[in-house]
């Protein structure tokens, strides 16, 4: 089947939805959101527990719940939704169009014509084969996400005995769903000297059931033929290399891993867009879009967020620049380098535009105390400056930064300790 | 006495530094702000929390029901509440917000739907 | 009851699949019995897929004679059998003065193998052919038949129109008792199922001295060679087109670079002597040799790049002679016996037990020289008294039950795709995202007999892309059960023991 849009959107989660939303909302009827999920909602429909939503909605909401509300809004929009359907490819045409091959469980094979494109794949979970931990491969190891999945949406146990590689916040999360279901989770074993994931996970979901939290420590070995009888935990020295002296064995028949998240650009990369070796996403201005005209990325594929809430922020906002760009109303206007500096692991947009303010998110390199974040010109001119009490990697800052002025060649941002 | 807390109320996660006695907090450092009041003494004299877990659903296009409480509940009784919840069995079609459990264990919390599930067949 | 066959054959890897199909050539009653609970589970599971050119084994062995009648079998047997099969050619890369004698003794060794257009390239052709190796390479020895397969998909084929041809295979069926009586041997499961057979031939790959053992040989000893090997993201290309090796040196053989015929590049093995027969784990130290090695050759290889790793047993046999020896160095010279068998070598054919023929110690280039070894097995077989009387009905065509998605969108042939669900709608539903794997193909494995997840990853790579299986682990669980009827609880990575979940926590809808 052959179709002809303004915008197909790629990827009916938090991002895709909001994105979609904020289309129509400017005035861009003619849109096609696709995913290859059978029901819209992303990775949101699997994270059952509350914590959603306090920003955006001013109240706390579970998972499903923050999905239903954008749900609703496709709805009562009548924005075209194609579920069970993946995008395997999209190519540039002549007139600078694209066309976009969806192929759909209940469509077959159609190819979409449109003049926009919104990347909304979100992002999918490292595994054991990126981080090499040695040992056997038995059956039992897991990434906490497909432990969610299998829990949340299939009503199955993976393990009763179980042990979690990493604290980012699917992990602490599963470990006191785990521990509800009547699992008794050993460990979380954290690479780091600090946890990866929010404070308030580790007080809801680790200390209230004594789970203990290792921090600088690894699993050195894995061990069981056909499924998994036991993890060797050992100390790291500074190097991050096992101290295998002092390690411990403890017996499970579970490992889950929340070792990380990696944005799922593999089309992004098919259709000539550029990533950022420390985010993993895309490079792209302020308008979000990438550095091939018409093709623009938020949400998880751009950056991995750890609030769904900065999610639809970013779709909402991109969506807008879709809009415009489709109008062709999206002034390109000079757009000076923006550089991070001491302990800024990244910062989102690379660059801003002159005359105008700008929002930016960032994140630290690692946990600090007392720290001054600034944002100044080349010739010194403070855009922003702001103390902050504790700053983590975990926690994302979002900062609106004062109009960039004339004549600025580039803006640099940094931490300073007060 | 002191205790050290870190507020669960929102991402941010403060530090708290709580004073307290048998009654009242007497000081409260580090909270950024006013729900990290309402928590420190709630963590202090009587902790609660959220319940969130699934329910089996029959007829309905998916298999489980995510559920919540409708308020937080005695931290002690969280175990309970999710096997009190696994016995039901909810019949489709539900709505987001439908009540499955009044007054779960004399909480005075009730158990909400946390998803709209239509019956097998319709979305 | 007794099943009774002519011939039964012990282990359906790669070796004990191409005999099974060889043998199915002629009016037998032929059955395989296989340990594990699917085909291919054993060594063959981790094999790299290499078909050798040759020049590698010495040609007073049955390695360095085997490997080049074995290679030029290929185009035919891929053409009858429909597996992927790419004559990609292999380069043996020199550094140094020292590596280019090397170069030189293969390429004498080659010749003597019989290995067809063998050359010893320069740098300009070389960095011509490879613009990725290593620019301070020096030469290399080519050998243009060297090729790559996808040693599962091959063996999946052999045993399907081994089937086709009447050959029973059974899985999950562990010889743990055999014995000659009276000229036949009897054979006990550890199901506690018995069989008996005229001849057995024994291809129980790390297994089969102790099949061996069973009827009272005992002159070879099989000796885990341990093999570490990492496969990486599909999206950093095809580095080489060509398998790279290094110049052997006395403390290694070196780490290979292999393009693999489905597209990702898999980067090792190490090789390591180990007595235990089931350690299949990975190392730290593996990690570091296998990528140290690797960007010797290729310097753009990142370990981060790896997407999963895997471990190889190579059944490398030894005569009890040198390990006595070994470990009894200083009175060598007593026991005066000759050791029957070239250390390494494979061991192939008739024993002192008439009717008990050897398919052991197989490692590479074994898989190349598979085709051959089978028909060394049908000679023995022969010469033990074994009539070959030819089926005329045998057909030696195998077609691939289905076609997969992702070799077509790889051409960006979508007409080709619409042409598929337009014959099968199960073909617009994409069950594994990271490699294209459809609901059509692996419902096809299933049916195929493939009811595990490494099974079914094997035959159609679902779940071995980049996600590894974090996506399509529950749909494919879903499929599984759909199809067979088998409680989600009951389906295993690889058999028994290898659950993927537990009871039902609390059953919705159909429960």
């Amino acid at each position: 089947m052959k179709k002809k849009v303004d915008a197909v959107i790629i990827g009916a989660g938090p991002a895709g939805m909001a994105a979609a939303v904020s289309l129509r909302e400017n005035g861009i009827k003619n849109i096609l959101l696709v995913d290859r999920e059978p029901v819209a909602g992303g990775i949101l429909q699997q994270c059952i527990h509350n914590g959603f939503g306090v920003h955006h909605f001013k109240e706390e909401l579970t998972g499903p719940e923050y999905a239903e509300r954008y749900i609703d809004q496709i709805n009562k929009n009548k924005i075209d939704l194609w579920l069970d359907s993946c995008v395997i490819d999209i190519e540039k045409n002549q007139d600078d169009t694209k066309t976009v091959v969806v192929l759909s469980k209940e469509r077959g094979i159609n190819y979409i014509n449109t003049k926009a494109v919104v990347l909304a794949m979100g992002c999918r979970e490292r595994n054991r084969g990126n981080i090499n931990i040695p040992g056997s491969r038995p059956a039992g190891i897991m990434t906490a996400g497909t432990a969610q999945k299998l829990v949340n949406i299939y009503g199955y146990l993976p393990g009763k005995e179980v042990v979690i590689l990493g604290s980012g916040d699917i992990g602490l999360i599963m470990a006191r769903r785990m521990t509800w279901e009547g699992a008794n989770v050993k460990a979380v074993i954290e690479l780091q000297s600090y946890p990866g994931g929010l404070n308030r996970n580790i007080v809801q979901c680790l200390n209230d059931f004594d789970i203990p939290l290792y921090l600088s420590h690894t699993i050195s070995n894995i061990s069981g033929n056909d499924r998994i009888e036991e993890v060797e935990v050992s100390p790291l020295d500074e190097n991050f290399e096992a101290i295998k002296s002092k390690s411990f064995n403890l017996k499970c028949d579970t490992l889950l891993l929340s070792v990380g998240l990696i944005p799922e650009n593999e089309l992004s990369i098919k259709i000539g867009v550029k990533l950022d070796p420390v985010t993993r996403g895309a490079y792209v201005d302020k308008n979000l879009m990438t550095i091939v005209p018409g093709i623009f990325s938020c949400g998880n594929v751009l950056q991995v967020h750890d609030l769904v809430d900065f999610v639809s922020e970013e779709a909402k906002i991109c969506g807008a620049s879709v809009a415009k760009y489709i109008n062709n109303k999206l002034e390109k206007s000079k757009e000076i380098p923006l550089q991070k500096r001491n302990l800024v692991r990244y910062v989102l947009p690379s660059k801003v535009e002159i005359g105008k303010p700008a929002l930016l998110s960032l994140r630290p390199m690692h946990p600090a105390k007392n720290m001054t974040l600034t944002v100044k010109t080349n010739s010194s001119v403070e855009l922003f400056k702001r103390k902050y009490k504790n700053i983590f990697p975990s926690i994302m800052l979002r900062i609106n930064i004062d109009v960039v002025p004339e004549d600025t060649e580039f803006v640099e941002i940094k931490f300073e300790k007060e | 006495m002191k205790k050290e807390l870190i507020c669960i109320n929102c991402p941010q996660g403060c530090n708290l530094d709580v004073e307290f006695d048998k009654e009242k907090i007497i000081s409260l450092e580090g909270n950024e702000c006013k729900m990290g009041v309402k928590y420190a003494e709630e963590e202090i004299f009587h902790p609660v929390r959220m319940v969130t877990t699934t329910a089996a659903v029959m007829n309905g296009f998916i298999k489980l029901l995510p559920v919540k409480t409708s308020c937080p509940i005695d931290k002690s009784l969280t175990l309970n509440i999710v096997k009190e919840i696994s016995k039901v069995r909810i019949n489709a079609p539900v709505k987001s917000g439908d009540i499955i459990i009044k007054n779960i264990l004399n909480t005075g919390a009730d158990i909400v739907a946390t998803r709209t599930v239509g019956k097998i067949g319709s979305w | 009851m007794i099943d009774k066959y002519d011939v039964i054959i012990i282990g359906a890897g790669v070796i004990g699949a191409a005999i099974a199909r060889e043998l199915s050539r002629y009016h037998l009653s032929v059955a395989v019995l296989e340990k594990e609970i699917d085909v291919s589970f054993g060594v063959s599971k981790a094999n790299s897929g290499i078909i050798h050119g040759g020049f590698h084994a010495p040609p007073d062995t049955l390695k360095g004679k085997l490997v080049v009648p074995g290679n030029r079998k290929f185009d035919r047997l891929c053409e009858e059998l429909d597996f992927p099969f790419e004559r990609n050619g292999e380069l043996m890369v020199a550094f140094s003065e020292d590596e280019i004698s090397t170069l030189q003794f293969y390429y004498d060794r080659g010749k003597k193998n019989n290995v067809p257009y063998l050359e010893i390239i320069g740098k300009e052709r070389l960095l011509e052919l490879e613009p990725n190796l290593n620019p301070d390479v020096e030469c290399a020895l080519y050998a243009p038949s060297a090729g790559v397969i996808c040693p599962y998909e091959y063996c999946f084929a052999l045993i399907e129109n081994a089937k086709q041809n009447g050959v029973n295979v059974i899985t999950g069926e562990k010889v743990i008792e055999l014995k000659k009586n009276a000229g036949i041997f009897e054979i006990k499961t550890e199901k506690n199922n018995k069989y008996s057979a005229l001849y057995i031939v024994n291809a129980a790959g790390l297994f089969a001295d102790e099949i061996a053992r069973m009827v009272g040989i005992t002159n070879f000893k099989i000796v885990p060679r341990k093999g570490e090997e990492y496969l990486l993201d599909r999206r950093v290309g095809k580095l080489v087109k060509r398998v790279i090796f290094p110049c052997p040196t006395k403390k290694s053989k070196g780490m290979l670079i292999i393009p693999t015929v489905d597209g990702p590049v898999m980067v090792g093995p190490t090789a390591l002597d180990i007595e235990d027969k089931v350690d299949f784990s990975t190392t730290r130290d593996g990690l570091k040799t296998v990528f140290n090695h690797a960007q010797k050759l290729v310097p753009s290889i990142r370990s981060t790049d790896a997407i999963t790793s895997f471990v190889g047993l190579r059944p490398a046999a030894t005569s009890n002679y040198s390990i006595i020896s070994k470990f009894f160095s200083i009175i060598k010279s007593f026991t005066g016996t000759k050791p029957e068998y070239i250390d390494g070598d494979f061991i192939i054919g008739r024993t002192t037990v008439s009717g008990f023929i050897n398919a052991a110690g197989i490692q590479s280039p074994g898989l190349t020289a598979s085709p051959i070894i089978a028909e060394h097995i049908s000679d023995a077989l022969l010469k033990d008294g074994l009539k070959l009387e030819k089926n005329p009905a045998f057909n030696p065509i195998r077609k691939r039950k289905v076609k997969h998605l992702r070799s077509i969108l790889d051409e960006k042939n979508f007409s080709e795709v619409e042409k598929l669900v337009k014959e099968n709608k199960k073909y617009s539903n994409l069950v594994c995202r990271c490699e294209n794997v459809t609901e059509a193909e692996i419902v096809a494995a299933i049916k195929m007999g493939h009811t595990t997840l490494d099974g079914i990853k094997f035959a159609t790579r679902a779940g071995t892309g980049r996600c590894q299986a974090g996506f399509c682990t529950t749909r494919i669980l879903d499929l599984i059960h759909q199809e067979t009827g088998i409680p989600v609880e009951q389906i295993t990575k690889k058999g028994p023991g290898s659950e993927i979940v537990l009871t039902p926590l609390r059953k919705g809808r159909d429960g």
